[in-house]
């Protein structure tokens, strides 16, 4: 390889990377996002480019593996519905930490015989990449409703997970050892494995709603495995995205834990801990106040503010599109139509955005818990669509609550609350919710979306 | 390129990731973290390598294998974030 041709290439890594620095930023701020994510396409296609330039001896395999990837690619993303984007989400991310961790395999594979911390680069591709591989197939498994989104425990498992660790650890150390003796390749298998077991056991005891923090933290992951892949080839453009992605993972991590008020540890080990203190919790005492829809149509009828609550039973009910409906008879009806969105309100950050956006609710009409708590009180009518937890008012009120501390949108205090429910079961985390036998609440039972039709059947009417 | 150098670079990289993101409105949220899973799909240039100089056939299939994953992350990727970041509508392009 000539030396230009090897500081093209170089510079083709560096304009990539700022391709991404600027992508990243870009995706942060509404009115640029769309172009941001363009950018950061390109700055992946010029990365693509120049590997091309110095990757190959044979070009008819990975031009046939890129045309079957991207085959795939598009026709995933040209056929999946935005109610299955969290599971889509998933599953990309997924096959990401996969590739890193065959990355890691062909090297070992291919030249056992490296230096100690190319070694150890590998030994982290292997695991960060296998878990976030077996962790987002379970994580797949429950958005898609393949598997129970209920925790699932067992005896002794954290002391389980404590033993695969230190496994990893010590077959780490055997491997780095003399990584190319005939038993380490056996070992370096066995940590293919443990790595994917580890991951299985990190998803399964999360539940439902908790979910958004999970897939936010394999996210993370799965950006520091490519990372980790970028040590092994040594090469920095795989090293910067990675770190962007692992650390923006992270934030995103942060940011749902705190919108959940819980730790990040709490979330991944303490659905036990929550579902048995519910026991402790005081009863709700009271009854909840059905209401047709005839006389819910007199309520939004004359209501002059009103604020939609969207949960994951808007989700559920594949709702949204009838909720716009709703909100925009009630502008021109003449009153003000907000939807106010908890940060954690579905199954992955930002979920119910994207289903209103899907059914054309204006972004401006989008508001987030901390500006539409204030202006509560002077609200006329509050719909709640098959959301509980997140607007459980004993998260303020009753100290012995599992969610106690939660930030929750104020619904209770609108001078009506209609609440749009099945049924009165409780919600994801058990807890009941003492918002449903208010004095200002009214229970519309029934499915969301068609409660929401006969509602909008009913102004058409008039 | 010496390993010293390879993990600064590193280090800069993750604050650089918590500075950028810091102040992100939760609308973007769902698109940032599919937008950043697509960026994770860079491991796709350490697929190439795998893939195109693999030492013998085992080499070859599992650098295949990952490099078919990462392309299918990288462009579903980038295509389903498009997708949703093209619904987000505001008030003046609603009228365009």
């Amino acid at each position: 390889m000539t030396d230009t041709l090897a500081i093209l290439i170089d510079l083709g890594y560096i304009v990539a990377s700022i391709l991404f620095i600027i992508g990243i930023k870009m995706l942060g701020r509404p009115e640029r996002a769309r172009r941001g994510n363009m950018i950061s396409a390109l700055g992946m296609l010029l990365a693509v480019v120049s590997a091309l330039f110095e990757c190959c001896l044979s070009f008819s395999l990975v031009i046939s593996g890129m045309v079957v990837g991207a085959f795939i690619g598009v026709i995933a993303a040209r056929t999946v519905k935005m109610t299955s984007m969290p599971q889509m989400v998933a599953i990309l991310n997924g096959f990401g930490g996969l590739a890193s961790l065959l990355v890691g395999w062909e090297n070992y594979h291919s030249s056992p015989e490296s230096n100690l911390f190319i070694t150890i680069a590998v030994l982290l591709a292997v695991l960060i990449g296998g878990v976030a591989f077996s962790g987002s197939v379970i994580a797949y498994g429950k958005l898609s409703g393949r598997l129970s989104t209920k925790p699932i425990f067992f005896y002794s498992q954290q002391i389980v997970n404590g033993t695969i660790i230190v496994a990893i650890f010590l077959c780490g150390a055997i491997l780095a050892y003399d990584p190319a003796a005939s038993f380490s390749y056996v070992i370096f298998i066995v940590i293919i494995g443990l790595a994917l077991v580890l991951g299985v056991l990190g998803v399964i005891p999360v539940g439902g709603a908790d979910m958004p923090v999970v897939i936010a933290l394999l996210n993370s992951y799965s950006g520091l495995a490519a990372s980790a892949a970028g040590f092994i080839i040594l090469n920095n453009v795989l090293i910067v995205a990675g770190a962007l992605v692992g650390a923006s993972g992270l934030i995103l991590t942060g940011i749902m834990c705190k919108a959940m008020n819980r730790s990040l540890a709490n979330v991944l080990f303490g659905g036990l801990q929550a579902a048995v203190s519910k026991e402790g919790a005081g009863e709700v005492q009271g009854e909840p106040h059905p209401i047709t829809p005839e006389d819910a149509y007199y309520v939004l009828e004359a209501a002059r503010s009103v604020v939609f609550v969207p949960g994951y039973g808007m989700a559920v009910a594949q709702a949204q599109h009838a909720v716009r409906e709703l909100g925009d008879i009630l502008e021109g009806n003449g009153a003000e139509v907000l939807y106010a969105i908890h940060p954690v309100a579905g199954r992955m950050p930002g979920h119910m955005n994207v289903l209103l956006a899907e059914a054309n609710v204006l972004y401006e009409q989008l508001a987030e818990m901390d500006h539409v708590n204030p202006r509560m009180e002077s609200i006329d009518v509050c719909v709640v669509i098959g959301a509980n937890d997140v607007v459980n008012p004993a998260a303020r009120e009753t100290a012995s609550s599992p969610i106690y501390g939660m930030p929750v949108i104020n619904a209770d205090k609108a001078k009506t609350v209609i609440v749009l429910k099945r049924t009165m079961a409780a919600g994801f985390a058990g807890v009941d919710n003492p918002l449903f036998i208010k004095e200002n609440a009214r229970m519309l039972f029934g499915d969301a979306k068609a409660s929401l039709q006969k509602l909008i059947g009913e102004f058409k009417e008039s | 390129m010496s390993i010293g150098l390879l993990i600064f670079v590193f280090i800069l990289a993750i604050f650089l990731g918590v500075e950028l993101i810091t102040k992100v409105p939760s609308q973007l949220h769902t698109p940032l973290m599919s937008g950043t899973n697509a960026i994770s799909g860079i491991t796709i240039v350490g697929a190439l390598t795998a893939a195109g100089t693999g030492a013998d056939t085992v080499a070859s299939i599992v650098g295949t294998i990952a490099l078919i994953l990462a392309t299918i992350n990288v462009v579903g990727g980038y295509l389903v974030t498009n997708r949703m970041l093209a619904m987000f509508k505001r008030k003046d392009e609603e009228q365009k």
